[in-house]
């Protein structure tokens, strides 16, 4: 989906702003909302491509006037509409504070070891960013659509967010950091030293034939 | 309640602006309540995990994590060599990893490269060794320009980089989380890690600043 939470290359938006002594959280409601969206995306409300497809569905001036806390709850909100979770059945097992700590040093692994794990791309090879415009959830952004970059590191086979997000698999792949030139980005008045390099799964990219 | 409102006063980008009546506030732990409560009430979560969710990422996990690591990285080379062949495994000797980190990258700052980390679709952060993100990295300006602007940006933040600097922007679009190894001050030649580790900001471990002394 092309939408408002993909900000890279917009330059409307004024300085940075930074906060002095800028707490964790503000208000109360923030640590629930923090609280609970960590606890529900391994409880039925995940997963976390998921999740951030809810946020990106805000309607895109809430999304601009409201603050990050206001986007999770919201997120949150679509998220439990998504599964019905009123309607659903009560489960059994509730994360529990016993078991909190554990939770968080294992995390949630994207990386799927399969035995016929095969690169399309090596590094070094050159590639370009597919011009693809997907109604769904994508982590192609869209400043690094139709470019040209070089294939800077293998990260291994990654859950793809594009199915991931939709239920529709985990469909692991290749991921990559992909080294894009400033000026292939942005132009000629780049400095033509500066680099970006984003992370792309393989279905996002096709080889560079010169 | 009212000192919590105090960061509201403070004069504010327009796309920032997120100041709120006390009714709008009520409404929004009105709705934060009707989450808990449905998945208290669907088994879900306990009331007590969510309270220990909070305690660990409000007190426990912060960037005096990652400056452990970059202190140890500035005074051992071999560690400094794991760190950026591998950053998770290097992490995970020190006993940081998981949740948001699960797979990590460190990457060097030299006289000749700087580095900095974004996420411009949402707000991905290396929280093992960070903690959780400051505002200004989930807001909007910094987010759509350090990508096409990085010196404006960097000035901002005070690091008026030389123009012969390379800079690499890594935009965090997957589950790889980057820290950035700041190079170390000079005139620290004779201080231990302990201390060079109170020297390592967050900033410098995203890529806004330099470490200094």
């Amino acid at each position: 989906m092309n939408g408002i939470h993909d900000l890279g290359g917009l330059t409307c938006f004024g300085p940075v702003e930074r906060e002095v002594d800028e707490p964790k959280f503000h208000e109360e409601w923030e640590r629930r909302v923090f609280a609970l969206t960590l606890a529900s995306l391994g409880g039925g409300l995940g997963p976390v491509d998921a999740f951030r497809h809810a946020v990106e569905r805000m309607d895109p001036v809430q999304y601009l006037k409201t603050s990050y806390y206001e986007h999770w709850l919201e997120a949150l909100e679509t998220r439990v509409a998504d599964r019905d979770l009123v309607a659903a059945a009560v489960g059994d097992e509730p994360l529990t504070p016993d078991v909190v700590n554990a939770v968080i040093a294992q995390g949630v692994d994207p990386i799927r070891d399969t035995e016929s794990f095969a690169p399309r791309f090596a590094v070094g090879d050159a590639v370009r960013a597919k011009n693809r415009n997907p109604s769904g959830h994508t982590r192609l952004p869209r400043y690094a659509r139709g470019r040209r970059g070089k294939i800077a590191m293998i990260h291994g086979n990654h859950v793809y967010p594009d199915t991931y997000a939709h239920d529709q698999g985990e469909n692991a792949q290749p991921l990559y950091s992909v080294k894009f030139s400033a000026r292939e980005l942005w132009g000629e008045e780049a400095p033509g030293h500066d680099h970006l390099f984003i992370d792309l799964w393989e279905s996002y990219l096709e080889p560079v034939t010169t | 309640m009212s000192e919590q409102h105090d960061h509201h006063s403070a004069p504010r980008n327009p796309y920032l602006e997120k100041r709120r009546t006390g009714e709008e506030t009520i409404k929004l732990e009105q709705r934060a309540a009707a989450i808990e409560e449905l998945l208290i009430s669907k088994g879900l979560v306990t009331q007590e995990a969510l309270d220990r969710l909070v305690e660990i990422y409000e007190h426990d996990l912060g960037p005096m994590n990652g400056a452990k690591a970059v202190a140890r990285a500035w005074v051992d080379e071999d560690y400094k060599r794991r760190l950026l062949d591998n950053a998770t495994d290097a992490m995970r000797e020190l006993g940081f990893g998981g949740m948001q980190g699960e797979h990590m990258v460190a990457v060097e700052n030299t006289p000749n490269v700087h580095n900095v980390v974004v996420c411009t679709l949402c707000s991905c952060y290396p929280w093992p060794v960070l903690g959780l993100p400051p505002g200004w990295y989930k807001d909007p300006p910094y987010r759509s320009r350090i990508v096409i602007e990085p010196r404006s940006v960097l000035r901002e933040f005070g690091l008026d980089l030389d123009e012969h600097v390379e800079i690499r922007v890594w935009d965090s679009s997957a589950e790889m989380r980057y820290v950035v190894l700041p190079e170390r001050p000079a005139g620290t030649e004779t201080f231990h890690e302990a201390e060079l580790a109170a020297l390592v900001s967050r900033d410098a471990m995203i890529g806004v600043t330099h470490v200094t002394v």
